[in-house]
């Protein structure tokens, strides 16, 4: 029998997937400052194309993938085209329309593709990124998405996974290692210093993903119960341990707490207890935010030291950061606390081997496929903008735009100059 | 005493710093100007409004040297800022009447020679 619908649940979730969409913006600014000016746009519209891409796809076969049926490996078609789609709850036990559940799980997809951008920023071309993000949504996001939440043999397995450390946070963070391996390095890394241009844009992107990492977490109750108030608090605390932490271990390294830091930690920490959020108590999410700063904050002082360009370090804020998070479900679930299950700590050891299948199991599928899809594609069309675009910069190569544009010296163009301006201009030939 | 005026892409500054270093020319300024040479102009489109952009990004640096230092600070500029294509920009060379350094007081060679020569 499947419930009615709650208005109090349904007000909610309505809520909580325009917070998640927010997010896809706000990781445009935390890319955007991280990046040289000249690329401002470029890595923007990346995540601007993830929403536009993504939520086709979604609509098309990657929701009905995800969320059609109990196959072990991957969905159906049957809800195809969002064929079915409607008002009435999609299962037993869920009180929201199946509309909204699509969309909140729709804005999920996007923020994932949007992720792996800043792996290949400042050298990517904006097509090539269009027809990856198309193919990896479908291919990668729902399949590992069905595989965590859909009925998939995670789930059905008994692997925990509240928000999505497996589909969002393990898939974006190995995903992003195999693009950065097949698009390569930027041609002045390791050469030159690659500076972030805005500081402020890093800062206010992380404090706007933060606010709707709270729709996020608080949201995959999918209702206003327990399970989605324990995850929105969590999502306070456990963010704030793993800035403490983070200080720290700046002020250890370099003797300063650094800005730039503190806007990674946010991330990391939202990262950290995206998968724990419903399953662990207050204080182990705090717990949590304090010891997962630390290989998150160990590999992007690795990283940078070799040749890997994976640009804005997806990989150890996401990757890294969702991997720990799974585990410590293993460790610390309390069944007092969630309803569900116990951790190793509280006497449940299975709950640990059913957290490492997960984390054996997502992050390969997602860099092999991803590692594929990227070869496949690079075999049809070049992946990468020329060295002298690059140098010039992708906003002005990619976009015919600039981010901050003076207009000086800009002669106004009118439909009748048929793309030539009036006055003469000097000829290169 | 010459002034050396060397406009150059904003993407080789750093070419050109690094070629600078090592012709061991250590005193210089550089900025961001805004000029046009014989390069094609960029056409650009913000939401209808189609401009043809007629000024490029460059950076200009002004080395002040004594006259022994004056070629191997433009090949400096030249092999730094050179890709081939068009827009590279140009180097300009002038006479230089007085230079002072503030700090002592020195005056002309004194001034434009590196500290410890």
């Amino acid at each position: 029998m499947i419930a009615a619908v709650d208005t109090g649940d349904t007000a909610w979730m309505l809520m909580a997937t325009a917070l998640v969409l927010l997010m896809t913006p706000a990781l445009g600014l935390f890319y955007a400052g991280l990046v040289r000016s000249k690329n401002t746009l470029n890595t923007f519209m990346m995540c601007i194309a993830a929403i536009a891409v993504a939520t086709v796809t979604w609509a098309a076969v990657g929701y009905s993938i995800a969320f059609d049926g109990e196959g072990a490996l991957i969905g159906g078609l049957g809800n195809a085209f969002m064929n079915g789609v409607d008002f009435l709850p999609r299962e037993e036990g869920s009180t929201i329309p199946e509309l909204v559940f699509f969309a909140f799980q729709g804005t999920f997809c996007i923020i994932t593709v949007a992720l792996i951008s800043g792996a290949v920023v400042e050298r990517m071309r904006f097509g090539a990124f269009l027809v990856f993000s198309a193919l990896w949504s479908v291919l990668v996001y729902a399949v590992l998405a069905h595989w965590a939440f859909g009925g998939g043999w995670l789930i059905s397995g008994g692997t925990l996974d509240f928000a999505g450390g497996v589909p969002v946070e393990m898939a974006s963070g190995f995903s992003a290692l195999a693009a950065a391996l097949v698009v390569g390095a930027r041609k002045d890394y390791g050469r030159q210093a690659l500076l972030p241009h805005n500081a402020m844009y890093v800062l206010l992107g992380a404090g706007l993903l933060w606010f709707g990492w709270f729709g996020f977490n608080g949201g995959s109750g999918f209702s206003t119960g327990e399970g989605s108030v324990l995850a929105f608090t969590n999502t306070l605390l456990c963010p704030a341990t793993t800035l403490v932490v983070w200080f720290a271990l700046d002020v250890i390294a370099g003797r300063k707490v650094t800005a730039i830091g503190a806007a990674t930690a946010i991330i990391v920490g939202c990262v950290l207890i995206t998968p724990a959020g419903g399953y662990v108590s207050p204080g182990w999410a705090m717990l949590l935010g304090a010891l997962g700063a630390i290989p998150s904050w160990g590999i992007i002082a690795y990283r940078t030291r070799t040749r890997v360009d994976e640009t804005l370090d997806v990989l150890a804020a996401h990757g890294t950061a969702g991997l720990v998070g799974i585990l410590f479900i293993g460790f610390f679930a309390q069944e007092s606390w969630n309803g569900v299950s116990d951790g190793l700590f509280y006497g449940n050891a299975a709950q640990l081997w059913d957290q490492v299948l997960a984390v054996l199991a997502a992050p390969t599928y997602a860099f092999v496929a991803t590692f594929v899809l990227l070869k496949v594609i690079g075999a049809v069309m070049p992946l990468r903008a020329t060295e002298r675009e690059e140098a010039m910069g992708m906003d002005i190569n990619q976009h015919g735009e600039e981010a901050y544009v003076t207009g000086e010296g800009a002669i106004l163009l009118l439909p009748d100059d048929d793309g030539k301006a009036k006055v003469p201009v000097a000829d290169p030939g | 005493m010459k002034l050396v005026i060397g406009i150059v892409r904003p993407e080789q500054a750093n070419q050109v710093l690094e070629a600078l270093h090592r012709a061991e020319v250590r005193g210089f300024s550089m900025g961001r100007v805004q000029g046009h040479g014989g390069e094609m102009d960029r056409v650009e489109t913000y939401r209808g409004t189609t401009v043809q952009m007629g000024l490029s990004e460059k950076v200009r640096f002004e080395v002040a040297v004594s006259d022994n230092f004056v070629d191997r600070t433009v090949e400096a500029l030249c092999e730094g800022g050179r890709t081939g294509e068009v827009g590279d920009g140009k180097i300009f060379v002038l006479p230089l009447e007085q230079a002072v350094r503030i700090r002592t007081g020195d005056a002309d060679e004194g001034a434009v020679t590196p500290v410890g020569k």
